[in-house]
């Protein structure tokens, strides 16, 4: 799972849960895994995301570094920027671990670069 | 369309389809003009007959950008003389070497949509007589064979055309094409061709990523992986093109994925069958006992060299949607099940107050119920309606009976436009529409489930239908088979006697 993607998940289809977001991430193994980098889709992608998120859960598994906190006006003309955004966005894999829901604290499994995020029966009832 | 509006003389040519998803043609070609922002002039309607399009665009530029998206599109070549006489053809490129007007001529009592009097400016056959430039003809003949000496003798007849350079079969500067139209019925060829046409290729479609995306060639598939042509057909009229956000909510074997990605799209995607996103699903090749290691939806894109716009894809019951509500996506591709080769489900469980022990809770697969069609298809349309950006679309696949089918039943939202509905058959009883739903409006009233909307209960009208005719057949097998026995037994009555 890329943080692009944890980046867009919810755990609000629990009963009771009001926006299940940012759902934490504990991983147990991560993989980094380089792909093309294309700045035009990265500065496209980041009016769609939550910044602050993205931070925080590249931080919670050790791979901020060198992201800055807040986005600066004109992000898309800054390429080293762009370059740390594409690597945090697409390249950082949680490979294993969970994600888990910030109101219920229900957990969902991560394994092999998969987040399932099936409710059991019981809880969709 | 403003920038082609100072193009006076707009160039002339002939588009040539493959005589195969006829349905589609008309709508793909609509999706790539208008992705494109390529106007069109028809010379001649098109007709579902006739596996070719007379048509004008405003420069050569055009065509070869239509070209580079349509997997229907054979090739297109720039028409020199369209006739529906052998005699018509030639005359009109002879009148065309005289013609130094610098426009097409179009005579004042010729038939309108018929443009076989129409004689070319000479521009267009004086361009390729440079004796430096190297040339080759090639004959296509549709619906009749014709043997090489039989081709070689129609392009002798040709040997009044200025063509000043040398003869090079292969990679020569300047294509030529003759073609010969025979009608679409092989089992009634009339000897003379209904139509003919000379020209200058221009540019082939995309007809060879049937063949390099083909399903026998991919490491992972699964029992419904889509086709490699009407994926690519898919992808266009999604209008997918580079740099696009993509979801498919029931990815399966992720077959969608691959032509999306191919014209530059991010892909995400979903499904409930964990099974099949772990590719540990039976394996669906003859012969094939175990999956291996690396068969993986992102193993396929690898493939493909598009593994870098692979995003993610997560296991989840899209009935329970756990997408960010405020998310937007580019286009909507997806294929839903039928309920007929892989079930329509959603988690739930028929008993009321269940509850699951903790002891279970550990590697506990869900159980799930039946997702009915004109509930999933009522989600779709309402998840499209919140998930897509405006002037984007949902392309989807719908199942249904044919004798049945009525527009007006098709699923419908009122934030969403159709805008093609191609149909594909699948047997003589059943079809599919491939569905173009493009988002016109952003009020987003969520829509509640219409029970009558179309297809409920497919898989059992299906299978309804199915065994009736399948019990016809056997007792039809069965007669058949008496009325052989007992006139054997005549013959040899007779030959005793």
């Amino acid at each position: 799972m890329k943080l692009i993607t944890h980046n867009m998940l919810t755990s609000k289809c629990l009963k009771g849960v009001l926006t299940g977001y940012p759902l934490a991430i504990k991983a147990t193994n991560i993989k980094v895994n380089e792909v093309d980098f294309n700045p035009d889709f990265i500065s496209r992608i980041i009016p769609k995301l939550d910044w602050e998120v993205l931070w925080k859960a590249a931080d919670s598994i050790g791979h901020s570094e060198g992201l800055p906190q807040t986005i600066e006006r004109n992000y898309d003309e800054d390429k080293e920027f762009l370059k740390k955004a594409h690597r945090v966005l697409l390249e950082v894999e949680v490979e294993e671990g969970y994600l888990t829901c910030p109101e219920s604290g229900r957990q969902f499994p991560i394994t092999k670069g998969i987040p399932n995020m099936l409710l059991t029966e019981a809880e969709v009832q | 369309m403003s920038e082609y509006r100072f193009f006076k003389m707009w160039r002339r040519y002939l588009m040539w389809f493959a005589h195969e998803n006829v349905d589609f043609r008309y709508a793909e070609m609509q999706s790539i003009l208008s992705m494109l922002n390529i106007p069109i002039k028809f010379v001649e309607k098109p007709c579902v007959n006739k596996p070719y399009w007379i048509v004008e665009f405003p420069t050569e530029d055009c065509i070869k950008k239509v070209a580079s998206r349509s997997v229907l599109l054979k090739n297109c070549i720039e028409l020199w003389s369209r006739a529906t006489t052998a005699e018509r053809l030639h005359s009109n490129l002879k009148n065309a070497l005289i013609n130094s007007s610098g426009k097409w001529i179009i005579p004042e009592n010729s038939i309108e949509n018929i443009s076989d009097t129409h004689i070319c400016p000479r521009e267009l056959l004086l361009a390729c007589s440079d004796d430096r430039k190297s040339f080759k003809v090639e004959v296509e003949t549709f619906c009749k064979h014709f043997t090489m000496k039989e081709k070689v003798d129609k392009i002798e007849n040709f040997s009044y055309l200025p063509l000043h350079g040398p003869v090079k079969l292969k990679n020569p500067d300047i294509t030529l094409a003759y073609l010969e139209f025979y009608g679409v019925d092989p089992n009634n060829v009339p000897d003379q061709p209904h139509d003919l046409f000379f020209g200058k290729w221009v540019a082939d479609g995309q007809r060879e990523l049937i063949q390099t995306h083909s399903l026998k060639k991919r490491q992972f598939i699964g029992n419904t992986s889509m086709d490699a042509q009407l994926s690519l057909i898919m992808a266009n009229q999604a209008q997918v093109n580079t740099g696009l956000i993509i979801l498919d909510p029931f990815v399966g074997s992720g077959s969608l994925f691959i032509a999306a990605a191919h014209f530059g799209a991010y892909v995400w995607g979903s499904d409930i069958d964990f099974m099949m996103l772990h590719a540990r699903s039976r394996p669906t090749r003859v012969g094939q006992k175990v999956r291996t290691e690396e068969e993986s939806i992102k193993s396929n894109m690898k493939h493909y060299g598009t593994e870098s716009r692979y995003l993610d894809v997560v296991v989840s019951d899209f009935s329970l949607t756990n997408w960010r509500g405020d998310l937007k996506f580019d286009a909507i591709i997806t294929d839903p099940p039928y309920g007929v080769r892989e079930p329509t489900e959603r988690i739930g469980i028929d008993r009321e107050n269940y509850e699951l022990s903790d002891e279970h809770l550990v590697n506990h697969v869900p159980s799930k119920v039946d997702y009915g069609l004109p509930h999933l298809y009522s989600d779709l349309l309402n998840f499209a309606a919140k998930h897509l950006e405006i002037g984007r679309r949902l392309v989807c696949w719908y199942p249904l009976v044919r004798e049945e089918y009525k527009e007006k039943q098709l699923p419908s939202h009122p934030c969403l436009k159709l805008i093609a509905n191609s149909e594909q058959v699948l047997s003589k009883l059943t079809a599919r529409r491939l569905l173009t739903y493009e988002k016109v409006s952003d009020e987003v009233p969520n829509m509640p489930v219409d029970p009558n909307a179309g297809t409920h209960s497919f898989r059992e009208k299906y299978f309804s239908m199915g065994e009736t005719t399948r019990r016809e057949r056997k007792e039809k097998k069965a007669e058949d088979m008496a009325a052989y026995g007992l006139r054997q037994f005549q013959d040899i009555i007779n030959d005793v006697s």
